[in-house]
């Protein structure tokens, strides 16, 4: 590679505006990874249908991570809080769509795809809804009192999760629940010698449709304007006069409520739910986020489908290996890019 | 080493009492309680305390949060397993198994110390439990190694089995058999890498480390190597909490990822040194005696209160013997509020100041 020696303005003029192509912008240079990994997959799973198959669950995983994370990072991204109570609101999430699935059972098992789509729709507006409101008073109690303290943070929200865990135990008890999926989304559609599995088809489809929710309330929202601009400089923004605290409690709740909705999703997905799925979860949480770069939501969509892509090709290939791939991706990652795939502070911009 | 006790023992009375209270029960318990249960929850007590204060010397002293102590702990057991399990037992093969361990832990806490601890405390506090998991999962794949979910059961050398007699007669009503042996080696043990940890903590070495915790950026200005001093606490933590981890295997005769690997032993660890305090060293004694006692006996008063509430519905469920973990993440919230140097620093000393990071 050559290099470009830009030309010198004289000072005091105006600013350079860089033009850079496409591909010099570290979120497309992040993107195209993801075409690749699955390409590069196609050779070594040698079997077509096979790797369709695992492609789609890749996607239907890594769109559920994203749903998951997307939180996480922005709350870290905007008040620089580190929140392992993240996890709680997973498995909470779980447990109130479990409750409400289980309330609607007639219309889950009717054979119409919209009562089916409905149980499932209020299932996860009401654990999100309960989440929401249950982590504003998470914010109130605990999280409040140790802004800017990242040890406090952890051993803090930490209690918090694992008072939850235990809370989930005393209200729904101990045992696994199963989960089960509304009938329309039972079984796969046929296509030709090509399967699919319908839950994942509406995992990708909802992932999808909130990635392009989340970046259209970023991109052409006062709201969202002003989150982007809290997490590049919280202090600028809170210098024209804006509640940053304010934005930020509501990204809170939205972020936990997401959690809650990926929640729902991830045990539907899985069938079965445990007080526990949240904490095991928050492990490849974490490491979606410190790919995707803290705070990036582009970042975080990138890496959560790597994620998901990479450990259903190597669950496929070598079982044994599946969660230390995602491990050996993190690393290679923060080689190539120590702050992540797309760095918070450039917006991806 | 005295004066090295004299400068970091806490400053009140009724904690020093409480302290000796707690050493001097453990070490006559064969006396003092009746049945092995007391026997094994001393001998895990004397344990979880090498642990807790090993963790202790990263989080209280260095104000690094790792979620991979487990992970050094469960390489020290797994190492001695693994190698009763191969060879014929011996000290000869414990001796190397410990080499191995120590090794072995070294290793990986240098790794991932080269990797992380440049950036910020989030940064590695994630890593750790991303590693630790990976490990966890590893352990239960290499079913040829480490048995798997099931773990290992292992002879362990003769000398510290009961089979073994080392006199005919009772000594004030206890036998003194090979269980007995086993029993001192771990606490006296134990007793000695605390010392240790006391010794280092005393030291100048250990003055660095609390300049680190308070306030990292002006020690670097006085012109402490940050970096080597933060790697070199890790190395040393992971080392004890690896020692921590051969006494487990001994005194177990089983070695499992539920028992020295999973993340449930990380966050014992974790209540343990907040409840007692962080950053005292001694904390750690008290807070293993709090989560243990919690452990084994608080499970039985709340079954108590349990039936003593009876029908209620939800109040007899918070008060369910198994719940015992939600009043202590409870109070570890509160010790975390409230008195975040624990009850060693709370009780001792002046008025705690406020970690920060």
């Amino acid at each position: 590679m050559t290099t470009r020696v830009e030309p010198i303005q004289a000072t005091g003029g105006e600013p350079v505006k860089q033009h850079r192509a496409w591909w010099h912008r570290p979120d497309a240079q992040a993107a195209v990874l993801v075409p690749a990994l699955a390409l590069l997959a196609l050779p070594l799973t040698g079997d077509f249908s096979a790797w369709l198959t695992l492609t789609l669950a890749g996607l239907a995983m890594g769109m559920m991570l994203f749903i998951m994370t997307s939180g996480f990072t922005l709350v870290f991204g905007l008040m620089d809080v580190l929140n392992f109570g993240h996890g709680a609101f997973i498995s909470l999430g779980a447990f109130f769509g479990f409750t409400v699935l289980a309330g609607l059972e007639s219309w889950r098992l009717v054979d119409s795809l919209w009562l089916n789509l409905l149980a499932f729709g209020l299932a996860a507006v009401a654990a999100m809804i309960a989440c929401g409101l249950l982590s504003w008073a998470f914010e109130r109690v605990l999280v409040r009192r140790v802004y800017g303290n990242h040890l406090m943070q952890i051993l803090i929200t930490m209690g918090g999760l694992i008072v939850a865990e235990q809370l989930i135990y005393v209200f729904w008890g101990g045992e696994d629940w199963p989960m089960l999926k509304p009938a329309a989304f039972q079984g796969g559609l046929q296509w030709g010698d090509l399967v699919f599995e319908k839950y994942r088809l509406l995992a990708v489809v909802l992932g999808l449709v909130l990635f392009a929710a989340l970046m259209a309330v970023f991109k052409w929202t006062r709201l969202g304007l002003l989150i982007r601009a809290g997490v590049e400089n919280r202090e600028m923004v809170e210098s024209f006069g804006y509640n940053v605290r304010r934005l930020f409690v509501l990204v809170f709740m939205a972020g936990s409520a997401l959690a809650a909705m990926g929640g729902v999703m991830w045990g539907l997905y899985d069938e079965v739910i445990t007080a526990h799925l949240g904490q095991s979860i928050m492990i490849t949480v974490f490491i979606v986020a410190i790919i995707g770069g803290l705070g990036s939501i582009e970042g975080c969509f990138i890496a959560a489908l790597m994620v998901g892509l990479l450990s259903n090709y190597v669950g496929f290939l070598a079982p044994k290996l599946a969660l230390v791939s995602t491990i050996g991706l993190l690393v290679v990652v923060l080689m190539w890019r120590p702050q992540g795939l797309v760095p918070a502070t450039q917006g991806g911009q | 080493m005295l004066q090295a006790l004299r400068d970091t023992l806490p400053a009140n009375r009724w904690i020093r009492l409480v302290l000796l209270a707690i050493v001097l029960g453990v070490i006559f318990t064969p006396w003092l309680f009746d049945g092995t249960r007391a026997l094994d929850t001393a001998a895990r007590l004397s344990i979880f305390v090498v642990l807790a204060a090993s963790y202790d010397l990263l989080l209280g002293f260095t104000g690094v949060v790792s979620f991979a102590h487990a992970l050094f702990f469960g390489i020290g057991a797994y190492a001695v397993a693994i190698a009763f399990d191969h060879f014929a037992p011996g000290f000869g093969v414990l001796l190397v198994a410990i080499v191995a361990g120590l090794g072995v832990s070294l290793l990986v806490a240098f790794i991932m110390g080269l990797v992380s601890l440049r950036v910020k405390t989030i940064f590695y506090a994630m890593i750790t439990l991303a590693v630790a998991s990976a490990a966890t999962v590893l352990v239960s794949q290499l079913y040829h190694l480490t048995g798997g979910e099931d773990g290992l059961t292992y002879r362990i050398p003769k000398v510290l089995t009961p089979a073994f007699k080392l006199l005919d007669d009772k000594v004030f009503g206890v036998r003194v058999n090979g269980k007995l042996m086993n029993f001192y080696l771990v606490v006296f043990s134990s007793i000695v890498l605390f010392l240790i940890m006391v010794r280092i903590v005393a030291s100048p070495f250990g003055r660095v480390l609390k300049a680190l915790r308070e306030n990292d950026f002006r020690a670097q200005a006085i012109g402490y190597n940050t970096l080597a001093y933060r790697t070199t606490a890790t190395l040393l933590s992971a080392a004890f909490a690896t020692l921590a981890g051969v006494l487990m295997a001994l005194w177990l005769r089983y070695t499992g990822p539920e028992s020295v690997l999973s993340l449930d032993i990380m966050i014992d660890v974790l209540l343990m040194v907040v409840i007692g305090g962080m950053g005292t060293l001694y904390g750690a004694i008290i807070g293993a005696t709090v989560l243990m006692l919690a452990q084994s006996y608080l499970q039985g008063l709340m079954g108590n209160a349990q039936d003593v509430i009876g029908g209620v519905p939800i109040l007899s469920e918070l008060m369910a013997p198994d719940r015992w973990l939600l009043w202590l993440g409870l109070l570890f919230i509160a010790s975390v509020y409230f008195f975040p140097q624990g009850v060693v620093g709370r009780f001792s000393g002046p008025a705690p100041k406020e970690a920060t990071t």
